[in-house]
């Protein structure tokens, strides 16, 4: 192994390219595990939807029943948060399986427009939370109709 | 934070020898199971699935549970922004090994968690035969 000083010209005229090499070997490893879990592991899972008039986000939260949902949209931030409790059962049970996770939690996401607060609706049904935020007038796309003289 | 933030988990899809008919996912709910004396009871996490989407079928110690989920037709044809999580169906089998009374299966579906109780067949009491002097 040669030894090379820091500050010689040479080390770098040969490292940038051995550098730009690894920064992009970074990259994809990086977007290939992103790829790989599609979406975050923050809870619950999230589907959001647009159209002309609306923004929709759906959410998958099974167990969590209507008293411990909390929704609140501040500026273009939504939050989503409360806690899945688990069901009651005998004391005397013993688990053979326990998979189902149960605990608080807690999601902020920032949604693409202003909205229109007043007439955010939410419903809750099978486990399934839909929110539907309608767009603020200012940001709906305004149709103009062009006259033919 | 002392306290454990929820996580997702992510859906784990069912694997199958040959290619499904049905164009939709099929996936493997989540469940708890725990027995007591006199039941065992399992819980499947099934969200978007309602009463009438879920079938259970017990033959012969296998228990056999499918939802089938609404499809969200309502948001088709409206810009997709963000995907975490895929519309399917939930299939899942388990080999009972109990004796269950099949008459007395109780099933409830709510907010989409299935609770079903399995109850056993108690075995006959002993019984006590008392001898008499002769």
């Amino acid at each position: 192994m040669s030894i090379i000083r820091f500050m010689d010209p040479p080390f770098f005229r040969q490292s940038w390219p051995d550098l730009e090499r690894l920064r992009q070997d970074m990259d994809r490893m990086v977007k290939r595990t992103a790829a790989h879990q599609a979406g975050s592991q923050v809870f619950p899972p999230l589907n959001i939807y647009e159209d002309s008039d609306a923004v929709f986000v759906t959410a998958e939260v099974a167990g969590v029943v209507t008293e411990n949902i909390d929704i609140s949209v501040e500026g273009e931030t939504l939050t989503i948060s409360g806690e899945r409790k688990s069901l009651p059962r005998e004391e005397k049970s013993s688990y053979h399986r326990r998979e189902i996770e149960t605990g608080k939690f807690s999601r902020a996401v920032a949604l693409p427009t202003k909205i229109n607060l007043e007439g955010v609706s939410a419903r809750l049904q099978d486990g399934i939370l839909a929110i539907s935020l309608p767009k603020a007038e200012e940001v709906k796309p305004k149709k103009i109709a062009v006259n033919v003289k | 934070m002392t306290e454990k933030e929820l996580q997702t988990q992510q859906k784990r899809e069912v694997r199958q020898n040959g290619e499904p008919t049905k164009p939709m996912k099929q996936f493997i709910p989540t469940v708890d199971i725990y027995e007591d004396e006199n039941s065992v009871t399992l819980l499947a996490e099934m969200p978007g699935v309602s009463k009438n989407g879920v079938e259970i079928k017990l033959d012969d110690g296998n228990l056999f549970i499918e939802g089938t989920m609404q499809s969200d037709q309502e948001m088709a044809g409206k810009t997709v922004l963000l995907k975490e999580y895929e519309v399917g169906n939930y299939v899942r089998k388990f080999s009972v090994s109990e004796t269950i009374d099949q008459e007395n299966i109780e099933a409830v579906m709510a907010n989409g968690i299935l609770k079903l109780v399995l109850p056993k067949i108690k075995p006959a009491e002993p019984k006590k035969i008392e001898i008499k002097a002769g």
